[in-house]
């Protein structure tokens, strides 16, 4: 009975929490933003309009009625992944059709480094744990904190410098060659041009991962069940591997969950750096055109991603230790 | 040690002892002194963060020298006469920037705009934050419950997507950057305080305190606060970390204010003329790195003083 009542519960608090930031979303989208969309729209598409099809297309994008039916309607939109036309980038496209060509190229980057991200940041982080204050703790602490500290593009940059300007290894951007390459050679292509943004990606969130893998080790470590263990004579090896790290890995993987949702928001600046046409590269483009109908696609499917991720975070958890669905 | 003057002492014959001639507000700001020495003798034992002070600084110390000595610097009028993108020399340490702008100055000019837009962000966020969480876990549940909801909602919205639209729409000004930051990044803070106020307020000196007849405002300045202050002040020392690389990624997103240049600024500016292109790994070097120290600094000190004053932490 507990689990139903916790998974409603989350359900509950997810509904919420969507309606809250949609109200803020048509808030700032519709009620604040500056200029009129549809006069921006018929300036970027260049053609020439009559006040009356001006009017049509406001009519058509359900802006001619007061507020309060917009925002039913908004919400509506919203939840269905209907944004409109894109007013500057290009007048001609829905947003959906822009956002989703680009999403594909950013998925693959997002998901291939992630998954690097916790492979590298778990194992790392359960031997420091384990091996507490030794060689590899240390200096995987020291990393991870200058990495923390050092912002995305700084660090991409600096792989420019190194890899792509001094040792010619890797291009400096963009997600394949100019001339587009075909058959086998389209690939190579196009994972040498992944490489640096991806590295950078992987090492951007590696740190995160170590260092929660690595301090909910240490509180397990700490339990008594572990002290138990070894006074049994468990073997140290089966100690870790059986008892420790099964317990210790619950809070990395609501973290992983967590981050695949902010990931989205998180590439912004590293697919700018390399050019990478990529979703995070076409929220800059929104937001230096000013394409509020792009941009307004991109917060609201971002912030979707994070609650939903957050979600399932919450579910995971529940499904793997049972003292969350009895509290 | 001294003793402390008895209170209630009624019966007792006038005291051989000489009269205490400290008033109450001497005697709080002896405990204080004492409580700040005890904290500093702590701090001391760690190394991370005496080098994270040491950091913080040398950088501190070059912002206020960026307010008395480099005025001018900046205009394009004076100083645009050397030589261009020319690499590190004995005339321009750091080198010089497509205007022939010398990089050194521009980094000492940004060290005074970054520190300020990050603290200035961070006590934003740090009085939303103890605001709000003060109120949650003192107050019922009702308002408890609701401030939790929207305080969820800002912790899980993606900040940078958020920050993006917020800029966009309301123009890129210095203040604004700092107001869009500061709300951006309090809903942490509102969490770690409410906790905290939920262990405190059912301590029994609270209770007594209500029992001899104190009001709510009362408990809450007089009792409360004071103990949650170290750790709120370490938590916004983080925060300052946190709102510097912020900032840092806005300005470099090309959100900054033109007008006053931070290192994210100088960066994106850099990255804009193709500083990689044309290998001027010197105008981006001395603003990335400032960007990593001082960030690295403020993180350091935070630990260190979070790992004195958080009870949770210093168990281990």
């Amino acid at each position: 009975m507990g689990t139903a009542k916790y998974l409603l519960g989350k359900l509950g608090q997810l509904f919420i929490t969507l309606l809250l930031v949609l109200s803020l979303a048509f808030l700032l989208f519709r009620v604040w933003q500056p200029g009129d969309p549809v006069a921006t729209w018929a300036k970027a598409s260049g053609a020439h309009f009559s006040a009356t099809q001006l009017a049509q297309v406001r009519h058509e994008w359900g802006l001619d009625v007061p507020l309060p039916e917009q925002y039913v309607q908004y919400m509506g939109q919203m939840l269905t992944f209907n944004f409109g036309t894109s007013t500057i980038l290009n007048p001609d496209a829905s947003v959906s059709s822009l956002f989703w060509s680009r999403m594909a190229k950013s998925a693959i980057l997002i998901v291939t480094s992630t998954f690097a991200a916790i492979a590298i940041g778990v194992l790392l982080g359960i031997y420091g744990g384990w091996k507490r204050q030794g060689k590899v703790d240390q200096a995987s602490m020291g990393s991870s904190m200058v990495l923390y500290a050092m912002p995305e593009f700084v660090l991409g940059m600096i792989l420019i410098l190194l890899f792509a300007g001094t040792l010619h290894l890797f291009p400096v951007s963009l997600y394949e060659s100019p001339i587009p390459k075909t058959g086998l050679a389209h690939w190579t292509d196009v994972i040498n041009h992944m490489a640096l943004p991806w590295v950078t990606l992987t090492l951007a969130y590696v740190g995160e991962f170590y260092l929660v893998m690595r301090s909910s080790l240490l509180d397990v470590l700490g339990e008594e069940y572990i002290a138990l263990a070894r006074a049994k004579g468990v073997r140290e090896k089966y100690v870790l591997r059986k008892h420790a790290v099964p317990n210790a890995l619950l809070p990395t993987i609501t973290l992983v969950a967590l981050s695949f949702g902010f990931i989205l928001s998180g590439v912004i600046t590293i697919e700018y750096v390399f050019s990478y046409p990529g979703v995070g590269k076409l929220s800059v483009e929104a937001l230096t055109q000013r394409d509020f109908a792009v941009l307004q696609a991109t917060f609201v499917i971002s912030v979707i991603a994070v609650l939903l991720a957050n979600f399932i975070a919450d579910l995971t958890y529940a499904y793997l230790d049972p003292r969350v669905r009895r509290a | 040690m001294k003793t402390e003057p008895a209170i209630a002492a009624t019966e007792v014959p006038a005291p051989v002892l000489p009269p205490e001639k400290r008033t109450p507000r001497q005697l709080r700001w002896a405990r204080r002194r004492r409580t700040a020495a005890r904290f500093w003798q702590q701090f001391r034992q760690s190394k991370m963060g005496m080098i994270g002070l040491a950091i913080l600084l040398f950088y501190v110390g070059v912002a206020i020298f960026s307010v008395f000595a480099n005025k001018g610097a900046l205009d394009p009028t004076i100083t645009t006469n050397g030589p261009r993108l020319a690499g590190p020399s004995l005339h321009y340490p750091l080198g010089t920037q497509i205007d022939g702008i010398s990089v050194l100055s521009l980094t000492i000019e940004g060290a005074r705009i970054s520190l300020f837009v990050g603290l200035a962000a961070a006590i934003i966020s740090m009085l939303l934050g103890t605001i709000i969480g003060m109120w949650a876990g003192y107050k019922s549940s009702v308002h408890d419950a609701i401030l939790m909801r929207i305080t969820d909602v800002f912790l899980v919205l993606p900040w940078l997507a958020l920050a993006i639209v917020l800029a966009a729409m309301f123009g890129q000004n210095f203040w604004i950057i700092i107001i869009i930051i500061g709300l951006t990044s309090w809903a942490g803070t509102a969490r770690l305080v409410r906790a905290q106020v939920l262990s405190v307020k059912e301590r029994t000196y609270i209770e007594r305190s209500r029992a001899l007849g104190a009001s709510d405002a009362h408990v809450v300045i007089k009792h409360i606060t004071p103990n949650l202050m170290p750790i709120i002040f370490a938590n916004t020392i983080l925060t300052i970390a946190i709102a510097i690389l912020s900032e840092s990624q806005l300005s470099f997103l090309g959100l900054g204010d033109p007008k006053s240049q931070s290192w994210g600024t100088l960066i994106e500016q850099a990255f804009n003329h193709g500083a990689l292109t044309l290998h001027a790994w010197w105008w981006l070097m001395a603003p990335s790195l400032s960007i990593v120290l001082v960030v690295l600094g403020f993180t350091m000190v935070g630990f260190a003083m979070d790992e004195i004053v958080n009870p949770r932490i210093r168990e281990r």
